[in-house]
């Protein structure tokens, strides 16, 4: 019953997020028109910065794993609307658990990432990637998996920030997380190669190049990867438990 | 027994200038399907002491209760409905799909052709919630409140953004509602509404209880005046022995008298002291008359304090 319950919360939750048209479109345009104008201009190009990916997959894993951070991250910025006009409030006066709210914000979020997700990968194949099809599986699955310290983020920041500090914070935030994953251009060496593998980002960037080669996640992904869920996850509840004042 | 008890309430809220008090001690009872008013100043610690009972906030000290359960038990077990104080809707769903989301949430909410008749709601209840006019969106809050059918209905400061309408409306709706055997709390700064709407009012004063009993008691309570004169060299004794003279007190040259009985009082004062000049006669407000209750001359200070408290707090 509680299952059914929070699936109805759950389905509003999507349509409202959907009903908001200026905030669906342009999360999905920028990543879009961003990878034509790169990836379009060095399509021909096989072997990028050395890493042996051709230029139009590079960039399309680099603004996907951008694409589907903003959409994860946006999630942080409808609850700092919610709060403001104190509707957190009124939903902890409901039955509605702190899990089931969770789950709602969370899968609002992936279904944002997996429509600005196709809406690349439509881009890609319009500029001649092609990949097997299990290899289209992993590379999705590892850029799905590598989001869930981002939709913690995104809900810690939400219940953290108001609506006006959010805004600049997520820009400015995913803009720094995609350059140090190396989204825009390939790091390969230096100081930000060795402190970029400490970050989400890069390893969402990373997918391509795993799926490409035939590995998964190096040990070492998947352990930033869920230190990172779990240091992001206590603070989301953290900031969800001590946010129950007026705003 | 009753119902719902808040024992010993306390919270100490931080402020810029060191800790505000804005619950010191707060004891109410409130039997089922009774209708009760909080009423007192803003400041007074109302919409605190509601958080605690809600379990949106917890006490420093003291203990809730609500139907035998803590308050999250209550709320979780969908008892509980209530339109708090500051609030509006989320944006992008109709009222109809709003209500229908609310009500999802619930064990046994009522039907929703239900709830947009008792609320006025069905007439715009194809609209979006962005598109609403005040008192449309007031109604749909209280959709909101109402959907899940609760024993306990909270209402903080429900009619502020009405006009005369509205709050008619509104209270046809609650009225409507509390026969059904519902318990409500009503926090309200309007004596007038206390008055019409509840059974029973506490009066609650920075942060305490200061006075609680039927409606019409409280009303004559602080429903006094006051008269201020200048009179110099009069003795207060004889002033307070005046008829109908509550309270007597001197401001320089200046006495202000509260009064249970401004009509006798003035009759006497004129009659015993001819040389009294420059008489105002004022209602006391609800302030006033809270001060005149708990004697703290103190207390316009403190019950600004509470109110910056609460302010504080709402900036976090």
């Amino acid at each position: 019953m509680i299952g059914g319950l929070s699936l109805t919360y759950l389905r509003y939750e999507l349509l409202r997020t959907f009903r908001n048209r200026r905030f669906f479109i342009l999360s999905l345009v920028f990543p879009l028109v961003l990878y034509l104008l790169i990836a379009g201009s060095t399509r021909h190009e096989n072997n990028l910065g050395g890493t042996g990916i051709s230029a139009p997959l590079y960039f399309m894993v680099g603004m996907a794993s951008w694409g589907t951070m903003t959409a994860m991250l946006s999630c942080g910025a409808r609850i700092a609307a919610e709060r403001s006009v104190g509707w957190n409030r009124q939903l902890r006066i409901t039955p509605l658990s702190p899990r089931a709210y969770f789950r709602a914000k969370v899968l609002t979020g992936y279904a944002m990432a997996l429509i600005s997700l196709v809406v690349l990968y439509a881009a890609g194949l319009s500029l001649g990637v092609s990949l097997p099809a299990n290899e289209w599986l992993k590379m999705t699955f590892l850029i799905l998996v590598g989001l869930v310290p981002f939709a913690a983020l995104g809900i810690a920041l939400g219940h953290v920030l108001t609506p006006d500090s959010i805004g600049p914070a997520l820009g400015g935030g995913v803009a720094l997380l995609a350059f140090l994953g190396g989204t825009w251009f390939p790091i390969t060496g230096g100081f930000f190669f060795h402190f970029g593998q400490y970050i989400p980002s890069w390893w969402l960037v990373q997918a391509s190049h795993v799926a490409l080669s035939g590995h998964s996640w190096p040990a070492k992904a998947w352990l930033v990867m869920g230190g990172w869920t779990v240091l992001l996850s206590a603070l989301a509840l953290r900031a969800y438990r001590r946010d129950t004042g007026r705003v | 027994m009753s119902e719902i008890s808040l024992r010993g309430l306390v919270k100490t809220f931080k402020g810029p200038e060191g800790p505000i008090e804005a619950v010191r001690g707060v004891d109410v009872e409130i039997n089922a399907g009774e209708t009760l008013a909080l009423l007192g100043p803003n400041g007074a610690g109302k919409s605190t002491t509601i958080d605690m009972l809600l379990g949106l906030l917890r006490p420093d000290a003291g203990s809730v209760s609500v139907f035998g359960r803590s308050p999250s038990d209550a709320v979780a077990a969908g008892a509980v409905g209530a339109m708090l104080q500051t609030g509006e809707l989320i944006r992008d769903l109709t009222v109809r799909e709003l209500i229908s989301m609310m009500a999802a949430l619930y064990p046994q909410p009522l039907p929703l052709s239900e709830v947009l008749e008792l609320t006025g709601t069905g007439e715009f209840s194809e609209q979006r919630t962005q598109k609403l006019s005040g008192g449309q969106t007031q109604r749909v809050r209280a959709a909101v409140a109402l959907v899940s059918n609760p024993e306990l209905l909270v209402l903080d400061e429900p009619t502020v953004a009405l006009d005369v309408e509205g709050r008619q409306a509104f209270w046809r709706t609650m009225r409507e509602f509390a026969a059904r055997g519902k318990t409500i709390l009503l926090a309200t700064h309007y004596l007038e509404e206390a008055d019409a709407y509840a059974d029973r009012a506490v009066l609650m004063a920075h942060g305490r209880v200061v006075a609680d009993g039927p409606t019409n008691e409280l009303k004559a309570m602080v429903g006094s005046r006051t008269i201020r004169a200048t009179l110099p060299d009069v003795d207060l004794a004889a002033l307070q022995a005046l008829s109908g003279v509550s309270a007597a007190d001197r401001r320089g040259e200046a006495i202000v008298l509260t009064c249970a009985d401004s009509d006798a009082t003035i009759r006497a004062l004129l009659a015993a002291y001819p040389q009294a000049r420059d008489i105002e006669i004022n209602a006391a407000g609800l302030e006033q008359a809270f001060i005149a209750l708990t004697g703290e001359q103190d207390a316009p200070a403190t019950v600004t304090a509470a109110a910056d408290a609460e302010r504080t707090e709402a900036a976090r």
